[in-house]
């Protein structure tokens, strides 16, 4: 056996980054650290979709030079979109690929004590407070992406709520790919203590169609007893992105977590979304819509994990899938023993807009404790002729009754979005997919 | 210019192989009303079905026409924008697509591009009808018929005419399982409707409804056909007496046609 490495960067080279970023000693260390274990850990197996072929671990940039943003003005008009321009009272941290470009903070935050920065700042001001949470709810050693991540993060936010504290007004992070060299090591981490609560929506958007590269996004989301978080996600990254994200949220005590995610990438996507309802009296709902097209192959796997007593989990994921695409839905609701009087329910469903698409949805109960109650629905099909027939029989032509039909079967989730503009923009994302 | 014509000659229609309809004769014009009663399975719902053009019927032979254009050359929205309505007897339920938002899609097909209705005034004359039919006015902003009610669903129905307002429509049992309030609402609507450019034909098993909307022709369907014709006395007759008469009088033994899809 070779001592060669097989990762584009070593040690050495991960050291002075680290170094150069004037990250404290510790992250320095993990980086180092997982990046040695990397190689003996196993990729992710996902559920019935092959990875073995995918590019997740050879690429030639660490990082790119990008340009800041000195006033919202001077965003590109596909970020503008995103952002409620009327609302000055929120938060936005605006990132191009790897450089944090933007940052306004409410003065409704600043006052409460709360942080929200990007993560080398982070790591720089609040080493403490980072370490404490960084890759706590997603271990390094999980997998080789997830170690090759804290070996490589290269961008990402924190945002910490105090105790508390309830802020308002949604906070927004929008991270922007615009240059086809990017590769995106994006870790976000968002820390809600008890009592506080706070609602996030995160964008992540290309505007370069020539991209080749690789996405390896970890989020952990952490509330802390009694608290709350709403977290939003609209992912629309670019054909040639291979991504795998994994958001995973661990709720405490009495803690409620709610996911609304806009699935749209183009390229090849690997999307882990994992809820552990560690406390007793904890919350978790998840609402997924995605769209799959052209040749892309998406695997999206959504688990609630109850371990507290009187835990509820809900997942709801409706997929459309057209063109040659193929998408696998897999559903896990897991009770573990002592988990009495919680409720686990799940529905999936998968609507298939041509022959060759393929859509598969895996409805999975995993229960080792008695007293619990728990549900799943599943159904793939295709477009209801008879519904199509009474919106025609109104006159409505066929495109257009199909395009009523798809909006409706994705708008439990698009309502769920709770910034305006990105319910606009997944709403055309929406329109623009399925035409 | 005076009202449309529904012309249908020798009407043949299949399902999965089946013949149902066995020759139908009709012609209903603008400011008039014909009511098609008859038993169950002989062939009613089929004849509004395959004049709106839905997927599961076959027409085999005959022809349909409105104003002398052929109906059965045209895609069902063409149908309904040529100036045909069909009030369903169980309209379909669409999730995540307000009532509003799909009379308006509907509305603004009809008028074409450029001539859209503006927000506001549809939102007007939405109100002013769902008023008019006495329905909540929440129901705008409900998912299109999710979770209505029998008697919502055809309240709906109703609106949607309205708010349509079609050449000729057609109402499929429309008062099937409606109370005797609903029932007075929904013939409020279709009689308001009532003129020189508005043909109708409703398809009913009940004298019932025919007690709030006088029809100017009655016609019997049995075996997938027309078999007797008449005013609104004929109506009045076979709620005295039943079909059996009619039977009797034309020799029919089985009056059902096929199964009633």
């Amino acid at each position: 056996m070779t001592t060669e490495t097989k990762w584009p960067f070593d040690q050495e080279y991960i050291t002075s980054f680290s170094k150069e970023m004037s990250e404290p000693a510790w992250l320095t260390e993990l980086r180092v650290q997982s990046l040695e274990k990397a190689e003996d850990l196993p990729m992710p197996k996902p559920d019935k979709t092959k990875i073995n072929k995918w590019n997740f671990t050879q690429f030639e940039k660490l990082l790119v030079k990008s340009d800041v943003f000195s006033s919202i003005d001077e965003l590109p008009e596909e970020v503008k979109a995103l952002v409620d321009q009327e609302a000055k009272e929120n938060s936005l941290y605006v990132q191009r690929n790897n450089k944090p470009a933007y940052l306004q903070l409410s003065k409704e935050m600043q006052e409460q004590g709360v942080v929200f920065t990007d993560i080398f700042t982070a790591a720089r001001e609040y080493s403490d407070l980072l370490k404490k949470y960084f890759m706590t709810a997603v271990k390094t050693d999980e997998n080789r992406l997830t170690a090759l991540h804290a070996a490589f993060v290269n961008g990402g936010a924190f945002l910490y709520v105090p105790k508390n504290v309830q802020i308002k007004n949604p906070i927004q992070a929008i991270f922007l790919h615009d240059d086809a060299e990017a590769n995106l090591f994006n870790h976000v981490l968002v820390v809600a203590e008890d009592n506080s609560s706070l609602t996030y929506v995160e964008n992540y958007i290309s505007t370069t169609g020539a991209a080749n590269g690789l996405v390896n996004i970890v989020t952990e989301a952490i509330a802390g007893a009694n608290a709350k978080i709403q977290y939003g996600a609209v992912d629309t990254l670019a054909a040639g992105l291979t991504t795998y994200v994994n958001r995973r949220g661990h709720a405490g005590r009495d803690a409620r977590i709610e996911w609304a995610l806009g699935l749209m990438n183009d390229g090849n996507t690997i999307s882990e979304n994992v809820t552990n309802l560690v406390g007793d009296g904890s919350y978790g709902d998840t609402k997924m819509v995605m769209v799959g097209r052209g040749e892309q192959t998406q695997n999206f796997t959504t688990s609630i994990i109850h371990f507290g007593k009187n835990s509820e989990g809900y997942i709801l994921k409706h997929g459309v899938v057209k063109d040659s695409a193929t998408s696998i839905f897999n559903g896990i609701g897991k009770i573990e023993h002592g988990a009495s009087k919680s409720n686990a329910e799940q529905e999936s469903r998968v609507l298939m807009l041509s022959e060759k698409a393929r859509g598969d949805a895996n409805p999975i109960l995993l229960i080792d404790e008695d007293d619990v109650t728990a549900g799943h629905a599943a159904s793939v099909g295709r477009v209801d002729p008879l519904q199509l027939y009474y919106l025609m029989s109104r006159g409505i032509p066929k495109t257009e009754a199909e395009r009523l039909v798809i909006h409706g079967f994705l708008a439990p989730v698009v309502n769920e979005l709770p910034i305006e503009g990105v319910k606009k923009q997944l709403v055309e994302v929406i329109e623009r997919k399925v035409k | 210019m005076a009202g449309s014509v529904l012309s249908i000659k020798d009407l043949h229609v299949e399902i999965e192989g089946k013949e149902i309809l066995k020759g139908v004769n009709l012609e209903v014009k603008g400011g008039e009303i014909h009511a098609i009663m008859g038993p169950n399975g002989t062939g009613k719902s089929t004849l509004s079905s395959s004049i709106m053009g839905h997927p599961k019927y076959e027409v085999t032979s005959g022809s349909v026409s409105l104003d002398g254009e052929n109906v059965l050359d045209m895609a069902v929205d063409e149908r309904a924008r040529a100036g045909l309505f069909l009030a369903m007897q169980y309209p379909s339920e669409i999730s995540g697509v307000t009532n509003a938002d799909f009379l308006r899609s509907a509305l603004n097909s009809r008028l074409g591009e450029g001539n859209e209705i503006s927000l506001m005034k549809f939102i007007r004359k939405m109100d002013k009808q769902m008023e008019f039919l006495e329905m909540d006015l929440d129901m705008a902003q409900r998912y299109l018929n999710e979770g209505f009610s029998g008697g919502e669903k055809k309240r709906n129905e109703i609106l949607q005419l309205m708010m349509l307002e079609p050449k000729i429509a057609i109402l499929d049992e429309i008062d099937s399982g409606l109370d005797i309030d609903a029932l007075k609402v929904v013939s409020k609507g279709i009689n308001e409707m009532r003129g020189e450019d508005f043909g109708c034909l409703i398809i009913t098993h009940y004298q019932r409804l025919l007690d709030y909307i006088t029809p100017d022709h009655v016609h019997v369907m049995m075996q997938g056909r027309i078999v007797k014709s008449g005013g609104p006395e004929l109506a009045q007759r076979l709620e005295a007496e039943g079909y059996d008469w009619i039977k009797k009088e034309l020799g029919i033994e089985d009056e059902t046609v096929g199964q009633e899809a």
